[in-house]
């Protein structure tokens, strides 16, 4: 039987001769992790320049607790929106989702309600308001980008009309169990940095190891093709918004208990930054591939840019622009790492 | 479905089945029985209808009129799913390929080989892949189940997606245009596959422009022209020049009245 491989053309993939195989282990790893690999080289060196800058702070164990206090939340959510947008679509309204979830949690506690309960119900509203996204794109046919922008304002605006822009404190809860396990202290170390590496745990087996992940990625890679072959294109769709939905959820929760207060506004900060992580992380733009990995260390090199600049002496209002060069930069990493192919895409 | 399979029966039987898209008629009172090993060859000009039959036979349209069976059972709710279900294998021309995956991704694609709580079976899923490509003919050492779709070349692509209908032991594969854009050497090897389908039991709807690459495969040739089968023939009743001739005559003249052949 003839051969319908072309051997003049080299593959990406090509196999190692045994004899090089052992010494080519990590480039072997590097090449089929090519994304999350830059954006944890590019972290390594952005930390590089600012324990340069400022030894003393970036040295010292206590800098860490500080940043792993708010990155957890970032971290939740981009690992999410991986998801949705391997699926092809993009959603603009989990940071009214954080606040819808931070809102029903703040009126059962205040209302004298067992916070679990209230966790458990903060949850499934944000669930819900990620399945009525899901429907509107998948089932409606809107374009994720305008119905869940659509959606962010409607969210944010039914939480003013029902707050009457009123917030709430949650001091009440400081010493309570649901604080020491969500948002306490072990040591040093902020205990939501657990959630969100356990949230972000399985979202990586969900996305590389699981029949789920595969789906997305067959979705968003060519939907014609995935219908074809007998995957449910819609549930898939409406899955990944759900998903945002949930952590969503967490992070609204986990969010108010930080500051033991709930505010109207509560989630608004998070849209550009998580969405920046989530990039800066690896994954593209059009849909198909994406690293859950690589979101964690892009969150994490997003929310450390600030407490960088701060610490090297710099003042707050170089922030935004630090900001911008870490992103722009990174994105220019990966367009150089993204190896070239035949589709001719990159 | 409904009625008691029947081992005599048809594969796939179409009767009078008819799809339009609005005002045009695509498919029109099209009757077609298929039996375990046949190759049938769908021939047609472009615009003919035939991805639209091939569509109404793999359930990614249903029809507006008109009944399709396998085996004897009218089926109800036709969709891709049950279509793959009752081991019907579909090739599209483009291949449905998921181009930034792997070609083990694509191999289980929509059904992927998945242990407890859904987690997939990876080691299983390359072992099969591995044995799976090399029955189809990947012999090259440069590609293996974890090169990239986008990496590999025209042929090869085809080469996945007929391993991909194959892995399954579908009962009655459909190849879309499979020797379309492709080097005479690779579209040999496409037609050998073809042959090696038929011998290991499976019946095969081969579509078409090329009468040539029809005439060495298949059993019998259908000839569709403007939503119609206009011609089904035995392959030892015609020859290639004869068949040439007619899809002329047809696509000068319509449909002929003289009655079909079979």
């Amino acid at each position: 039987m003839a051969t319908l491989a072309e051997p003049t053309q080299p593959s990406e993939q090509t196999r190692p001769t045994p004899a090089a195989r052992s010494s080519n282990v990590l480039m072997n790893w590097v090449r089929r992790h090519r994304e999350f690999a830059s954006a944890l080289v590019f972290l390594v060196i952005m930390f590089g320049a600012f324990a340069i800058a400022s030894p003393g702070v970036f040295l010292k164990p206590q800098i860490y607790g500080a940043i792993f206090v708010s990155v957890p939340i970032s971290m939740i959510l981009a690992v999410s929106l991986v998801f949705v947008i391997v699926a092809g679509e993009i959603d603009l309204s989990f940071p009214s989702l954080v606040g819808i979830a931070a809102m029903v949690f703040a009126s059962v506690v205040t209302a004298g309600g067992n916070p679990w309960l209230a966790l458990v119900l903060a949850l499934a509203s944000s669930v819900l308001g990620g399945l009525v996204n899901g429907v509107l794109v998948a089932y409606m046919g809107l374009a994720s980008l305008v119905a869940t922008l659509g959606m962010n304002f409607l969210l944010r605006g039914l939480i003013q009309i029902i707050r009457q822009g009123n917030g709430a404190p949650l001091t009440f809860l400081a010493n309570s169990d649901i604080h020491a396990l969500m948002v306490g202290r072990i040591g040093n170390l902020p205990v939501q940095l657990i959630w969100g590496l356990a949230f972000a745990a399985i979202g990586v087996v969900l996305f590389t190891r699981h029949r789920s992940g595969a789906q997305v990625s067959c979705v968003g890679d060519n939907i014609e093709a995935a219908r074809e072959m007998g995957i449910n294109v819609r549930r898939v769709k409406v899955m990944t918004f759900a998903y945002v939905g949930l952590a969503s959820g967490l992070a609204g929760v986990l969010s108010i208990l930080i500051n033991n207060n709930f505010f109207p506004t509560v989630g608004d900060g998070y849209l550009l930054g998580v969405l920046a992580a989530v990039f800066v992380g690896g994954t593209p733009t059009w849909g198909g591939v994406g690293t859950v990995a690589g979101s964690v260390v892009g969150a994490l090199t997003v929310g450390s840019i600030e407490t960088g600049i701060v610490a090297a002496g710099l003042t707050g209002y170089f922030t935004q622009f630090f900001d911008g060069i870490v992103i722009v930069l990174s994105l220019v990493t990966h367009r150089i790492t993204r190896p070239r192919t035949r589709a001719g895409r990159y | 479905m409904q009625g008691t399979p029947d081992a005599r029966a048809p594969l796939l039987e179409l009767r009078d089945v008819s799809k339009s898209f609005g005002p045009v008629f695509a498919v029109r009172n099209v009757d077609l029985r298929i039996h375990a090993g046949d190759i049938v060859a769908l021939v047609g000009d472009n615009g003919a209808g035939k991805s639209t039959l091939i569509k109404l036979i793999s359930g990614v349209h249903a029809p507006d009129g008109g009944e399709i069976y396998v085996r004897g059972r009218a089926v109800q709710h036709w969709n891709t799913a049950t279509a793959r279900r009752s081991g019907i294998e579909t090739v599209y021309q483009d291949k449905a390929l998921a181009e930034q995956q792997t070609v083990m991704r694509n191999l289980f694609m929509g059904r992927e080989v998945t242990g407890p709580l859904g987690l997939i079976r990876l080691r299983r899923e390359r072992v099969e892949a591995e044995a799976l490509m090399r029955r189809i003919g990947f012999t090259s050492q440069l590609i293996s189940p974890d090169s990239i779709v986008s990496t590999l070349s025209g042929g090869e692509r085809e080469g996945v997606a007929i391993a991909r209908a194959m892995f399954f032991k579908a009962e009655l594969i459909i190849l879309d245009e499979p020797t379309q854009a492709l080097s005479l050497t690779q579209a040999q090897v496409v037609l050998n596959f073809v042959r090696r389908a038929k011998s290991e039991g499976s019946a095969v709807i081969f579509i078409t422009h090329n009468v040539y690459h029809a005439y060495e495969v298949a059993d019998r040739i259908a000839i569709l022209d403007r939503g119609q089968i206009v011609g089904e023939f035995r392959r030892e009743d015609i020859d290639a020049v004869q068949l040439v001739q007619f899809m002329q005559t047809v696509a000068r003249q319509g449909a002929p009245t003289a009655p079909r052949q079979v």
